[in-house]
């Protein structure tokens, strides 16, 4: 069936792009990577640099194997069984996996829901907005969304902090509880929660609502300048069936595979929006194992940040299979 | 029996650059079971004139004159009654090849909705009646659950064929419905469409810019230039002996296999059709006819009497005034 | 031997542009695309989106312009100076003053040549690199089509922020890393736009009729392909210029720019970092803010001009 041989293809260009990405950070982390990975391993443990202890370790580590096949295939098996190192600067010995689940939670909370309402708003605004082309709703929501669109995601995040939070102060300026000034549980910790998330929310569902809706308006005026659409009305159809059967249902499909390109942008966006707010998830994770250098964390966000988007693609390619008639008959 | 009579006809688009009068006054009047041609190039409002019938223009499109339709004022109806009357008064044959066909509906859909939309079957029937219809085109009638892509040119056309019969219209209005397609499928879908018309005794308006086809259509044929009708009369007679330059130059330009007169003659139209806001004054031919005369730049012809049933707005027309008349 | 190439914009009545005495290929293809370019710019003139953004583009031009010649080492992080710390905007400094004392308005000015240098170098390496690998997979098609596309199709849905942070902590952070990071991770969208727009240009016969005549590939991608492609590859660039300066923006704002270099992006770091936010210095973070806004706005709306004038799908709307 054409459904099948479609997904196919996407799960096949997903494992190649993956193995890319697992290429890539090898290269990057151990052909290139400066310093002595052996050396910092030594100082966070407070141990003491000897030779001895230094070529032991280096054996351990299989460093002293050659890169091509062995480490890169140890590298592999270590990072399909999530066996990712330990962080040598941020949280010193700790595992990253561990570091990883406790943060992951967070960042997709904030990432899923927010990117879900921004496309379902953005794709209603940007129908109705192509739809009554011109009124003044279409023109305000055009110019909002381009400035929306130019604005990096940080300073709207920062707009929004300076205003409800630092002069309104209707919301804390940041970080995901308030713990441990108040240790709150059950009903009132999710509120606490959710009272902290809700500056970044809003932020990421604005920063990207502006893209949608001018994503959706395009595509929806390009469908209906198409004959089809002037048949439909001909064969005596009411407006809003129009709309919906014809002018939607067409238009939906480009906008689809063109908001799944802006998966990477979004991810990109959650790491600043995070250190703006403090917010402890995956992102500012990432930034503080910038700073520090440590390199195992900087790598697992990476490869977190690229599957993440992998995943999300998928499930745009799926939206699409099930939306596009045409892919069963393929 | 008139099923469509337009009197006055005179449609004009608002777009930025000023208003456009893409038709400015045309008239005709189409029987039960009888063919009206209209010929043209591209730009001359023909197109225009099938979009002003079932009243398909934007909101912004001025629409004048007076338009009947099974009896019925086109231009006064309610929203209401003109969706009524869209489909099941007249239906629409498009240039089917691109995209007039909804790419992510069934074609069988497509017909269906058509029925459904007029209450004319439930859903069942309508699927039946559907079959029926592409049997009918000659489509074998499990096609109806293809997508329009699954279809070749030729077999899009056929479907739209089938689409417009579907409400039992009076008037099928045909807009370039061979264009696009390849000549020996183009010959098919003609055939079609005429055995189609015969069978069912129906009118229609047969639109292309392609002379040699209306002749073999059309009953009568009608030529328009720069938004007016220019020479109209029985097919024949208008497409043999032409009066009026521009329909001369169409039919020079379409050469019949077998008639001698082209083989010979090497024929083409300089220049291109006028801007319509910047119409020249007099008769708006008079740049590019091959027979113009001094009182052409002034004179705004009509459609004068030019003998055996046919009309042409020239002064080469024999019914047209005496040219000494309109010297100051 | 004389090539013909189709018309680039769509003919409105433009100047005409009168022919040389001495006709040689070389003077008519000048002429002609003097002639395009005439057309074009009527058409542009018209536009008010595209009018405003270039006007904008032009101030900020000027400003960068101004700014080499007039803050020349004023701004080195390392010299303290007298200026009041962390003063609110007045009318002697419009903006206020940062930690340091220096006046915002100056770190504006100053900022406005890195960021656009970096936004304008990054898009250009960008435009390069996707056009010659969209160029070439739509040019020769089979396989080389469907390798060039695969990995573009991959680098299209890396992120690239996470890619950017891991590449700036292994090869380090300065500005000439920096434009090549964001040159290297914009170029698929640019690659994919090419590309369709050279397999649109191969359908013409013209290009049949200069192969038939000898012209070698070399010859009909640079005499035909390339100038029917410009236009769209133009359009293009200016998006992705947007989204360089973006992207510059958020590099420094994690700390990758260089103090000593500063631009719009960095000032607004070092205002973050320094509890800008919480002190209520809104002046000191706006004021960069506003310009990343504006520009970015500006090349966008005269992108989406361009756009326009250069799609006939979209003018006919």
């Amino acid at each position: 069936m054409g459904t099948q041989r479609y997904l196919l293809g996407k799960v096949v260009q997903l494992v190649l792009t993956l193995f890319f990405v697992l290429t890539l950070t090898f290269f990057l982390f151990h052909v290139f990577m400066p310093g002595d990975p052996v050396r910092t391993y030594l100082k966070v443990q407070g141990a003491k640099y000897t030779p001895a202890q230094a070529a032991a370790l280096k054996h351990e580590f299989g460093l002293d194997q050659p890169v091509f096949p062995n480490q890169y295939a140890r590298f592999l098996k270590d990072t399909v069984t999530l066996n990712m190192g330990v962080s040598t600067i941020i949280y010193p010995n700790a595992s990253v996996t561990s570091i990883f689940w406790s943060r992951v939670g967070k960042s997709l909370i904030l990432i899923t829901t927010s990117t879900i309402a921004s496309i379902v708003i953005g794709v209603m605004m940007g129908i109705y907005g192509g739809w009554r082309r011109g009124g003044w709703v279409d023109n305000s929501s055009m110019t909002s969304s381009l400035i929306l669109y130019a604005m990096p995601e940080f300073v709207l995040g920062m707009i929004l902090l300076l205003i409800f939070s630092t002069w309104l102060g209707w919301f804390p300026a940041g970080g995901y509880d308030s713990w441990p000034v108040h240790q709150y549980t059950g009903l009132a910790h999710v509120a606490d929660v959710l009272n902290h998330m809700a500056l970044p929310w809003i932020t990421l569902m604005l920063a990207y609502l502006g893209e949608f809706y001018l994503l959706m308006r395009s595509s929806l005026l390009d469908v209906l300048g198409e004959e089809y659409i002037t048949l439909a009305r001909a064969k005596g159809v009411r407006e809003k069936y129009v709309l919906r059967r014809h002018a939607v249902r067409n238009a939906l499909l480009p906008t689809v595979t063109l908001i799944a390109l802006s998966f990477g942008f979004i991810l990109g966006g959650v790491i600043t929006v995070e250190i703006v707010f403090s917010y402890p998830g995956v992102g500012l994770l990432a930034y503080q194992a910038l700073e520090a250098r440590d390199y195992s964390v900087l790598q697992a966000t990476f490869l977190f940040a690229a599957l993440a988007v992998l995943i999300a693609n998928l499930i745009a390619d799926l939206t699409y299979a099930y939306l596009d008639p045409r892919i069963r008959r393929a | 029996m008139s099923v469509l009579s337009v009197d006055d006809l005179r449609v004009t688009y608002s777009t930025k650059g000023g208003d456009v009068p893409a038709v400015r006054g045309v008239s005709f009047e189409i029987d039960k079971g009888e063919v009206l041609g209209l010929a043209g190039e591209s730009g001359c409002g023909k197109s225009t004139i099938a979009g002003a019938i079932l009243r398909l223009h934007s909101p912004t499109t001025k629409i004048e004159g007076q338009i009947t339709l099974d009896g019925k004022d086109i231009l006064d109806l309610s929203p209401g009654k003109l969706r009524a009357a869209r489909w099941t008064g007249a239906s629409i044959v498009f240039q089917g090849a691109l995209h007039a066909l909804n790419p992510v509906q069934k074609i069988g859909d497509q017909i269906v909705e058509a029925i459904t939309v007029h209450r004319m079957a439930d859903e069942r029937e309508a699927h039946v009646r559907a079959g029926a219809l592409l049997e009918q085109v000659g489509l074998p009638p499990r096609r109806i659950d293809d997508y329009p892509h699954e279809l070749s040119g030729g077999q899009k056309q056929r479907v739209m064929i089938a689409m417009a019969l579907a409400c039992n219209p009076s008037l099928i209005i045909a807009d370039e419905p061979t264009t696009a397609l390849d000549v020996m499928v183009q010959a098919q879908v003609l055939k079609l469409l005429r055995s189609l018309q015969h069978d069912l005794g129906l009118a229609m308006l047969f639109i292309t810019h392609d002379l040699s086809v209306l002749v073999e259509v059309s009953d009568d044929l009608a030529v328009m230039y720069a938004g007016k009708i220019v020479e109209e009369g029985p097919a024949n007679e208008v497409f043999h002996t032409p009066v009026h330059p521009y329909t001369k130059a169409l039919a020079a330009a379409f050469p019949e296999i077998g008639d001698d007169r082209f083989r010979r003659r090497p024929s083409g139209l300089g220049g291109d059709p006028p801007d319509p806001q910047q119409i020249p004054s007099g008769c708006p031919f008079h740049p590019r006819c091959a027979e113009v005369t001094q009182v052409c730049p002034e004179l705004v012809p009509e459609l004068w009497d030019a003998g055996s049933g046919r009309f042409a707005a020239c002064v080469h027309a024999t019914g047209a005034p005496s040219l000494q008349t309109t010297n100051p | 031997m004389k090539t013909e190439t189709e018309p680039i914009a769509p003919s409105t009545t433009g100047t005409e542009v009168a022919l040389p005495k001495r006709l040689s290929p070389r003077k008519i293809r000048r002429a002609r695309r003097r002639k395009a370019l005439s057309r074009f710019w009527s058409q542009f003139r018209v536009n008010k989106m595209g009018m405003f953004g270039l006007a904008i583009i032009i101030f900020f031009f000027g400003m960068a312009i101004f700014s080499i010649f007039a803050n020349k080492g004023r701004l080195d992080p390392t010299i303290t100076t007298n200026g009041p710390i962390l003063a609110s905007p007045s009318w002697a400094y419009p903006f206020g003053t940062n930690l340091q004392g220096i006046s915002v308005l100056s770190l504006v000015v100053e900022g406005s040549r890195i960021s656009l240098f970096v936004g304008l170098t990054a898009a250009f390496i960008s435009m390069v690199i996707g056009s010659a690998i969209g160029i070439w997979a739509g040019y020769r098609s089979g396989y080389s089509d469907i390798i060039l596309m695969r990995t573009t199709d991959v680098f299209l849905v890396l992120p690239w922020l996470a890619l950017a942070i891991v590449l700036a902590a292994v090869f380090g952070a300065n500005m000439w890393v920096i434009i090549l990071i964001i040159g290297l991770t914009s170029w698929a969208g640019t690659a994919r736009l090419v590309r369709a727009q050279v397999l649109s240009v191969k359908e013409r016969t013209y290009i049949e009729r200069s192969r038939a005549l000898g012209g070698s590939d070399w010859h009909v991608v640079t005499r035909h392909v390339l100038p029917n492609v410009m236009p769209v590859i133009f359009a293009n660039t200016i998006l992705t210029i947007a989204i360089a300066i973006l992207s510059e923006s958020a590099l420094a704002f994690l700390g990758l720019g260089n103090p000593l270099e500063p631009s719009w992006g960095t000032t607004i770091e070092d205002a973050f970092r320094n509890g800008a936010l919480t002190l209520g210095k809104w002046a000191w973070l706006m004021a960069p803010s506003t310009c990343i806004v504006l520009v970015v706005l500006a090349f966008t709306m005269v992108g989406f001009a361009m756009d326009e004038i250069v799609n006939p799908r979209i003018r006919e709307r």
